[in-house]
């Protein structure tokens, strides 16, 4: 299973063509205790960029990106009734939104776990 | 994600002031964030943590940052006339104030608007003010103008500040100044620590009981640190202390007043004395006088306001607010807003128009396309716990 980062602190986790979509755990640790987390409507088409959920801590909200293009299929209801997995468990429980990946070559754009660690340690 | 991962590493512009317990915060693993020109810690374990831990015990805040200003009376001239001085620049009864004791206060302008708002003590020779860090200057320079030869305006920038809030405050406060139990809300004291002049409110901005200690920036980590080793004392930074202000319905400078707002919109009308008001034995007098006084008289057309917004999203600062469920009338905006730790939901304020302002009023807020449903509630959210 293969992992990736966007610049902008998500991780991809691209299993056939389904990807799951988080933050980081540095960026977890520097939003601060999530309150509260919301995701687009599933169906909705999104390109790179393009905003698939919010994610608020108690200091402030912060959109997170689709890290490819492709069809949102599900966000985390756990997340619902408790966001702060997003900060215990980020690449795990705390998952934020899956998609279904319509062009997977863009893969290869995203940050190996290596160039992310080099940037962001 | 976008938002907040570049706020603790900014590296441009001049370079960050220090409070006299920086090293401090350091050593206790805060993470040090720029505010109004200084590091100042915006958390240590988490601000949900220390949300609650200062309502459930006793949190030291570090609020070194603030301005303290000490009025003096020059040669010829009496503390009195210092206050009735300091009187041509806020709308407060400072003359009748009694000696060791504070109040609320604020600096206005010619048009009414805030221009800071500040606790001013009477001491024993003229008056402390503490003022917002980022005005501090000005106002420094503003009060010197007010001067005249009646008193001289000393900045005590230099000094700590320490605030230690929360419902064991006076229980630890008491083991090292056994008298902070006679004193009542926004009473003042001057006392001697170890040979250092030290100055004692009860007060804060927590709506928790509490003291404010100033006291001199070489002798502030030996305090913290005694007061750190009880164990119902936690340290608390800049997170928690905006998210408990904002439960105690208290304003904060620069978002939900400042220089566009007058107090009278702001709903600090309890703050101007009736001596200060139109018909007063001192009426008037300070800059924007007529404004306020014609306000006090017939109204304002928006007013300050709690918000319950009915979901879980916080709506925060900027947020636009609107009378119907489309968005088609616009009637305000939020000011400040977070996510409640005490009452496990988001709270706002904000400023709407005058009609829409009585508690149980559903208004709607403009959140990321859509309107979502928002109580108009009584402030403070969270009942305040002074010591009167």
């Amino acid at each position: 299973m293969s992992i990736r980062y966007t610049e902008t602190h998500e991780w991809v986790r691209l299993e056939g063509d389904v990807a799951t979509v988080g933050i980081t755990p540095h960026a977890a640790e520097e939003l601060g205790e999530v309150v509260f987390a919301e995701g687009k409507d599933e169906g909705l088409e999104v390109v790179t960029g393009d905003v698939v959920a919010v994610v608020e801590s108690v200091k402030a909200a912060s959109d997170i990106y689709a890290p490819l293009n492709g069809i949102l299929t599900a966000f985390n209801e756990k997340l619902t009734q408790d966001p702060a997995l997003v900060n215990s468990d980020p690449e795990g429980e705390g998952w934020i939104v899956q998609m279904k990946v319509t062009e997977p070559q863009q893969w290869e754009a995203l940050l190996t776990p290596e160039q992310y660690k080099a940037r962001h340690g | 994600m976008s938002g907040t991962l570049q706020s603790g590493s900014e590296t441009s512009g001049p370079p960050l002031l220090k409070t006299p317990l920086h090293d401090l915060h350091v050593s206790l693993g805060a993470r040090m964030v720029p505010f109004a020109g200084y590091a100042m810690p915006v958390q240590y374990t988490g601000v949900l943590e220390e949300h609650r831990h200062t309502r459930a015990k006793a949190g030291l805040f570090d609020v070194s940052h603030m301005g303290q200003i000490r009025l003096r009376p020059r040669a010829g001239h009496t503390p009195q006339e210092v206050a009735l001085a300091f009187e041509s620049l806020v709308p407060i009864n400072v003359a009748d104030l009694a000696e060791q004791r504070q109040r609320y206060a604020f600096l206005t302008d010619e048009a009414g608007g805030i221009l800071d708002d500040l606790m001013v003590a009477r001491t024993g020779d003229g008056l402390l003010i503490v003022a917002n860090a980022g005005c501090k200057e000005a106002d420094a320079e503003r009060i010197e103008q007010a001067a005249g030869d009646v008193f001289e305006v000393e900045r005590q920038f230099d000094r700590a500040l320490l605030a230690l809030q929360g419902s064991a405050a006076e229980t630890v406060l008491a083991e090292l100044f056994p008298s902070v139990t006679d004193m009542k809300f926004m009473d003042f004291r001057e006392v001697t620590w170890k040979g250092a002049p030290v100055t004692i409110s009860r007060s804060g901005y927590t709506g928790e009981d509490g003291f404010e200690i100033g006291l001199p920036a070489e002798r502030a980590e030996e305090l913290a640190r005694q007061l750190l080793a009880h164990p119902e004392v936690a340290p608390i930074g800049l997170g928690a202390r905006d998210s408990l202000r904002l439960e105690a319905g208290l304003c904060l400078y620069g978002h939900d007043i400042e220089p566009t707002t007058s107090p009278v919109e702001a709903g600090l009308q309890w703050a101007i004395q009736k001596t200060r008001r139109p018909g007063g034995a001192r009426a008037g007098g300070y800059p924007g006088a007529e404004v306020i006084g014609r306000q006090l008289v017939e109204g304002v057309a928006r007013q300050r306001v709690g918000l319950r917004p009915q979901g879980r999203a916080p709506v925060r600062e900027g947020v636009e607010l609107f009378a119907d469920e489309q968005g088609k009338r616009k009637i305000g905006c939020v000011t400040s807003g977070t996510f409640a730790p005490s009452l496990n939901a988001p709270v706002a304020m904000g400023y709407v128009e005058t009609g829409c302002e009585a508690p149980g009023t559903r208004i709607y807020a403009g959140l990321r396309g859509r309107y979502v449903p928002v109580e108009i509630c009584a402030l403070p959210f969270v009942p305040t716990r002074f010591k009167r």
